[in-house]
């Protein structure tokens, strides 16, 4: 049998062992020395287990003797958690990084706007609902302590000779005490790192671990004699047939889920010791992996010690009293240290993680408020912080202390732990709330909280005392001041369901009713929507919210103010090192405001985000949110409307441009089209004469006899072609004039009728088949005002074409005037056959020429004339509704002279 | 907005896949762990109870299947969910 002495030596080795491997730790972390240790993803997954505490390792085979397989719930819970990390935890743990968030109450409070009441309101809460599970751990000790120390009574729970419970308790609260404010309070760090305590719990965890499986180990092949024969004992005994009831199965699993995510504890060594995503994924299987390592032997242990040891026997202390019971000294010593560990480790972690909250969110707002504008004094805050959070780890195991004093010590394990569930289960709403919705407001989750909080401590956490100890027996029966619908374990009526359950449901459905109600009807401030949209969009930007428009904060002043919080020279260093970013030579940076952002980050890391932001909101002044961010924050969706309606534009734009420039090169083709045409037809013409030219002069030259008829024959085709070719170039050049509106108008004022005389009588002079032209002399009678010379040109041409292609017996043309509103027009009609339908669109290009005709025009007039009438601002066109050719000429009213008369006697001479 | 391209090739289409069974495997264990809901209770009346050696297997046996297929899709993606997270929300992408 070990003496208790023996166990407390043992004991004591074992913690100075731990603080030497923390201490050892400690110092190579400050010497930047073994990271890939400390920054292990083994260590954070070793580190997670102080999940299991002493509920674990003492009381979950209570708890499966008393309930059967209920016990499973709070692993399967959290492992369901773990394997579905991609959902939540990486979520929280990129926003815990991002965030640079101290505790829980830190991330709600910075979540929603850094309220301070939020933080104080969540520290509360988690005290509160803590404070019975520190009490379990002292419990859980004590119980095993004195086991040893009274072996025959301490089987049945109970004797105290040799033994004072109470002394010993606070003998083992004062050691934790201790081992916590040297590790935890050594340093005031970046981001709440602590890597002695987590080395040392990642030891313990490994203890604890193989201290349950020896135990199973031995009470499967040791005790029960193999695999087979443990389940047949299972199946035979009083557990062996499956009786949880569904609601509380899952149920339990749910809370049990929820506060894995919520337990200040799980928090800090989840979200602030990770430096890592890498290492939650490997976590996620490692970690079930050891939760189920953990329970695996829990039911035969509980089965086995129900057989063998004396009934009444505490089943919550069968790990440590069934090695003692079969001489098994070591291995009870060593199932001693596993349970001393789960209790040591969760005591230190829980009360670290709490002294930071009550510290930060509670103490230092105290003190800042006391000492108002007093951040820019000199002096060091960190002793103050440092300070406060020893008082706050000695506080919150007095706490502990008293609970387990007050209690007496009574009470399963399991149910102790699953009230603390419960409790701390009501951050459940606010923090996914927060975590995935936009719209939830700082007063949800106020309310939310509040209504949880309020419900849990009526349902669950005053009941747990029993009858007539905080509620009197008529509340349990009447409901509370008589109200029936107020009784602690049948709300608004509802009765039959577990105690648990009723509480679980009531509880966490009002909290998110009210927080989602309460966030639907309220409308969050500035800095609340910045930091909401932060959360909520974590994985897509690592961006920052900028917070500060710190035009008027002096660097001096801040420096000051980080040098009392982050140490001189630390604050030197970080505030160099920030002036090198902004590229400055001082040590000094500007104060802008991503760098009044970034050290408010900094500081954060020390006191927590919201007093942090009071501290630097004090210096800098009022603040807070600029339009930008607003902006920013109001709508990505916005900036991303706006961008695609820029896209939208600018490819409307380049279809556009493309478009014309399509058109542009159709236009040129079509140019290069005509312009090699017109070479070739120019080439044509110019070849034909030139070809009779060459040979009718060959003949000329070459033949000897010729007669002098032939001989004056042939020189006058030649002349006629040479006359032909003049006409065809001083045509070509004519139009190329027109064409490039080069030339002058000579503008000369004269009666329609002198034109049409001049045009007539030049037309008809010399020709071999005449045409008979009639005219209507009255109407000619029209003063007009252009440039005659080329009218006359244009008529001549029309007259001369009619001359040529008329093929009627008795050619004849007609030529009508007549005056509209707008101008003055001139028809040349003809009894000739017309021009076929489909040459009409043609007849006025380059060289065209009607079918048929004799060959010594080139086809220019009427080119050339629609030219001249296009100079002359008037145009030349042909009339279908004529039998006969018939061609129209229109002038502008503008070239009627007889609006002008007082000008045209000006003119006249010319 | 770039456009992204809507066909993968062959390897980094299976990658997805693996995300997506990483995202449905605590759907799945739930389900699982759900099972018991069904089972028969003694104070219900039955006289075929679900023995406890049955019970225990069914669980654990779900629970190492669920740690072995975590760990096989961890060792499958990991670098991937990285890859996915720099590159932001379009890992939800269809």
């Amino acid at each position: 049998m070990v003496s208790l002495n023996e166990l407390v030596l043992v004991c004591l080795t074992y913690v100075v062992g731990l603080f030497a491997i923390a201490f050892l730790a400690e110092r190579a972390a400050l010497r930047g020395r073994g990271g890939w240790l400390l920054r292990s993803p083994v260590v954070y997954t070793l580190s997670l287990s102080i999940y299991c505490t002493a509920w674990t390792f003492y009381g979950a085979v209570g708890y499966a003797a008393r309930s059967g397989l209920e016990y499973l719930t709070i692993y399967l819970g959290p492992s369901i958690v773990m394997i579905g990390w991609w959902w939540v935890l990486r979520r929280l743990v990129r926003i815990g990084r991002s965030q640079r968030v101290t505790s829980i109450a830190d991330l709600i409070s910075s979540r929603y706007g850094k309220s301070n009441t939020l933080a104080i309101v969540v520290t509360v809460m988690a005290v509160i609902g803590v404070t019975p599970y520190i009490a379990l751990q002292l419990q859980s000790v004590i119980l095993s302590l004195a086991i040893f120390a009274t072996p025959d009574a301490g089987l049945a729970g109970a004797g105290d000779a040799p033994f004072n419970r109470a002394q010993a308790a606070f003998w083992v609260a004062t050691g934790l005490a201790l081992f916590t404010v040297l590790f935890g309070t050594r340093n005031l760090n970046v981001n709440e790192r602590h890597h002695g305590v987590v080395i040392a719990v990642a030891v313990e965890a490994v203890v604890k671990l193989v201290a349950l499986i020896a135990v199973g180990v031995f009470v499967v092949w040791g005790l029960a004699g193999g695999v087979g024969d443990t389940l047949q004992r299972i199946d035979a005994s009083a557990i062996g047939e499956w009786e949880v009831k569904g609601s509380r199965w899952a149920a339990l699993m749910f809370v049990s889920a929820a506060a894995f995510l919520c337990l200040p504890r799980m928090f800090q060594v989840m979200v602030v010791e990770n430096n890592d995503d890498r290492h939650l994924q490997i976590a996620s299987w490692a970690f079930p992996l050891y939760l189920m390592l953990m329970s695996l032997f829990v039911v035969p242990i509980a089965v086995v010690g129900l057989d063998l040891l004396p009934a009444g026997s505490n089943p919550d202390l069968f790990v440590l009293s069934l090695p003692l019971s079969q001489g098994q000294n070591g291995l009870a010593m060593l199932s001693f240290l596993g349970g001393f560990s789960s209790a040591t480790s969760m005591v230190i972690v829980a009360t670290l993680a709490l002294s930071t909250m009550v510290s930060n969110h509670i103490v230092m707002p105290i003190w800042l408020n006391l000492r108002r504008g007093g951040a820019t004094q000199s002096g060091d805050v960190r002793s103050v912080v440092i300070l406060a959070r020893r008082l706050s780890i000695l506080l919150i195991i007095a706490l502990g202390f008293s609970y387990y004093r007050v209690s007496g010590g009574s009470g399963a394990l399991a149910a102790i732990g699953t009230i603390s569930f419960g409790g701390v289960a009501q951050f459940l709403p606010a923090l996914l709330g927060g975590m995935f919705w936009r719209g939830a407001t700082r007063m949800g989750a106020l309310c939310g909280l509040g209504v949880g909080f309020v419900l849990w401590v009526f349902t669950m956490l005053l009941p747990s005392f029993g009858m007539d100890v905080a509620l009197s027996q008529s509340t349990f029966e009447q409901g509370l001041l008589g109200a029936g619908w107020l009784r602690p374990q049948a709300l608004f009526g509802v009765e039959g369901l577990d105690p648990t359950v009723h509480a679980v449901v009531w509880s966490l459905s009002l909290n998110t009713l009210v927080f989602f109600v309460v966030s639907l009807f309220t409308f969050p401030d500035p800095i609340e929507r910045l930091q909401g949209a932060q959360f909520v969009n974590v994985l897509d930007h690592g961006g920052s919210a900028r917070g500060w428009t710190a035009s008027v904060a002096g660097s001096e002043d801040l420096m000051i103010m980080a040098q009392r919080i982050l140490g001189a020279a630390e604050a030197q260093a970080f505030f160099r090192q920030e002036a090198k970013a902004q590229g400055r030579s001082g040590n000094l940076p500007e104060p802008t405001p991503t760098f009044v952002q970034e050290l408010e980050r900094e500081l954060a890391g020390s006191v927590g985000a919201a007093t942090a932001h009071a501290m630097v909101g004090q210096i800098v002044g009022g603040t807070s949110v600029s339009v930008q961010d607003l902006l920013a924050v109001a709508d990505e969706s916005a900036q991303m409307l706006e961008y695609s309606s820029q896209l939208e534009a600018k490819s409307r734009e380049l279809s556009e441009t493309a478009e014309e420039l399509r058109r542009a090169n159709e236009k040129l083709t079509q140019l290069s089209l005509q312009k090699d045409s017109f070479l070739s037809q120019i080439s044509h013409e110019l070849r034909t004469p030139m070809t009779s030219i060459r040979s009718f002069s060959e003949i000329l030259r070459d033949a000897a006899k010729l007669s002098e008829a032939d001989k004056t024959r042939y020189a006058s085709i030649i002349h006629s072609e040479t006359i032909r070719l003049t006409r065809l170039l001083d045509d070509l050049l004519d139009l190329s004039v027109l064409e490039n509106g080069q030339g002058n108008l000579h503008i000369g004022e004269g009666a329609l009728q002198d034109v049409l005389d001049r045009a007539v009588t030049t037309a008809l002079t010399g020709s071999e088949n005449p045409i008979t032209v009639t005219r209507a002399g009255v109407q000619e009678d029209i003063m007009i005002r252009t440039d005659l010379d080329r009218l006359v040109q244009v008529f001549i041409n029309l007259i001369t074409n009619a001359k040529k292609y008329c093929r009627a017996d008795a050619p004849a043309l007609t030529i009508l005037v007549g005056r509209r509103s707008d101008g003055i027009t001139v028809d040349f009609v003809d009894n000739g056959e017309g021009i076929p339908a489909d040459a009409q669109a043609v007849i006025f290009e380059k060289f065209y020429r009607a079918t048929g005709a004799e060959g010594d025009g080139a086809g220019l007039g009427l080119a050339i004339c629609r030219e001249i009438m296009h100079r002359l601002d008037g145009e030349i066109s042909y009339l279908t509704s004529y039998d006969g050719a018939a061609f129209r000429v229109y002038l502008p009213a503008s070239a009627l002279a007889s609006a002008q008369t007082d000008q045209s006697e000006l003119t006249q001479p010319a | 907005m770039p456009q992204r391209r809507m066909f993968l090739e062959r390897r980094s289409y299976r990658m997805r896949r693996m995300m997506d069974a990483l995202r449905f495997l605590p759907l799945i264990g739930l389900c699982l762990w759900m099972v018991p809901l069904l089972w028969p209770l003694p104070e219900a009346g039955h006289t075929d109870p679900m023995p406890m050696s049955v019970a225990l297997k069914y669980l654990f046996g779900v629970w190492l299947a669920l740690v072995v297929m975590a760990w096989a899709l961890w060792r499958y993606t990991r670098g991937q969910a990285e890859a996915d997270a720099a590159q932001g929300p379009s890992d939800r992408a269809p």
